[in-house]
């Protein structure tokens, strides 16, 4: 090989600075945003860890049936009915959508267009 | 060979239908099954009625009784308010960009193939209420490439504007101007006057705005027929008997009893979407 003592040690330099984010930030993500869950509820639609990571899935399924095959069959939890909506149920117990929504999606990068035709509960507009 | 191009033509079409064509066109011509011309206004009875096909379930219609709305002026504009409120339908001032799922037309952009000379002034200058028509053979929904449209089997033809990318062909495709695209977004507000498109203190906070690049219309109101309350422009009309809402499978429902007691006519039934609203003139 030509050159194999610079190209070695250099392949070596590139590929540490471009991971250099990885591994410079590994293991520091940050404080876990708290979020202000609503009061006087002790369960949601599905559990916790569910709603955490899945919470955008439900969501489309809600969508669909409610939209396209008009079941709106409303959802019990904990003995209590909701509606399979944004606005009308999630919104509902989750009042505060900077207290429980943004503070989880600015943490995580993540911009959902929800609200681009969607009404937060408090928002003025 | 000396064949010029012209001749060459001549022969291929002449064996064409010789060979293929010339069956068909024979027995259509000797039997006169010759299709009824699409431009046969009010012809045969499917052409003027709901259809042959009746489908099954529910069924949704309207018949709109104009000269009731043309009895009481203000009516009409009740209803379209009514609508657009609570469905925060953006008025932009504009007529370019104007927004619309119910409003008032002339006779002769709501009965285009209805037209014949000598008929009553009153019935010519009379405004027309037009929404979607709930099509039972809906282009829009044909030529929608996302099924961002689609057809309830209820027979409301729905949006789903998640879906939408704005291309505009059921705009395109639908004969009755029923669907506005939003060039601005619906939510902002006059540059220069500062007005907003949908006034603040009329805003539904139950019922979702749309965003700028998506097509919106008539949704029937599924909203409020899904907790059994009446679509909102027939609620407003009340008991006028200016709007009929119902059932068109149910024999029984009002609006099938109107509809046998009384001339109704459709818009441009010759172009076969079948319409489910009719008009009492
Ligand atoms: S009136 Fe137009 S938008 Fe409504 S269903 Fe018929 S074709 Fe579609
Ligand atoms: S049925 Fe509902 S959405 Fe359609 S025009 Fe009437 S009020 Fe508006």
């Amino acid at each position: 090989m030509y050159d194999g003592g610079k190209i070695v040690p250099g392949l070596i330099i590139f590929v540490g600075l471009m991971t250099f984010p990885l591994w410079y930030n590994s293991g520091n993500a940050g404080p876990a945003p708290k979020l202000e869950k609503p009061a006087g509820k002790t369960a949601c639609v599905k559990d916790t860890h569910f709603m955490r990571t899945s919470h955008m899935v439900l969501l489309n399924q809600w969508r669909d049936t409610v939209l396209r095959d008009g079941d709106r069959t409303e959802v019990t939890a904990a003995g209590e009915k909701y509606e399979k909506s944004l606005m009308l149920g999630c919104m509902k117990c989750h009042s505060d959508k900077k207290k429980f929504c943004d503070e989880c999606h600015q943490y995580a990068a993540v911009k959902p267009y929800c609200w681009d035709c969607h009404f937060p509960p408090k928002e003025n507009l | 060979m000396d064949m010029k191009r012209r001749d060459f033509l001549k022969i291929a079409g002449i064996s064409t239908i010789a060979g293929i064509g010339a069956p068909a066109a024979l027995q259509v011509l000797l039997k006169g099954e010759v299709p009824a011309s699409s431009f046969a206004s009010g012809g045969a009875e499917e052409e003027t009625g709901h259809g042959v096909a009746a489908p099954v379930g529910r069924r949704y219609g309207f018949v709109i009784d104009t000269r009731v709305f043309a009895k009481d002026q203000g009516l009409a504009q009740k209803c379209i308010n009514a609508c657009h409120r609570i469905h925060n339908v953006p008025d932009f001032r504009n007529k370019k960009d104007e927004i619309k799922w119910i409003w008032e037309t002339g006779y002769a952009n709501a009965f285009t193939s209805k037209s014949h000379n000598l008929r009553s002034d009153e019935v010519h200058h009379r405004k027309y209420m037009v929404l979607c028509n709930h099509c039972d053979n809906p282009p829009c929904v044909r030529a929608c490439p996302t099924k961002a449209t689609f057809k309830r089997p209820d027979g409301i033809v729905a949006m789903d504007y998640h879906r939408c990318i704005g291309c505009r062909f059921c705009m395109a495709a639908c004969p009755y101007g029923s669907r506005s695209f939003n060039w601005r977004d619906p939510r902002g507000k006059d540059d220069k006057t500062g007005r907003y498109f949908i006034e603040r203190k009329h805003l539904n906070k139950d019922f979702p705005t749309r965003m700028r690049g998506v097509v919106e219309k008539c949704n029937l109101c599924v909203e409020r027929l899904a907790k059994g309350k009446m679509p909102k422009c027939v609620e407003e009309a009340g008991n006028s008997g200016a709007m009929i809402f119902g059932d068109l499978n149910d024999p029984h429902s009002e609006i099938r009893k109107v509809l046998a007691s009384t001339f109704t006519i459709q818009r441009k039934p010759e172009l076969g979407t079948k319409p489910s609203i009719f008009y009492i003139v």
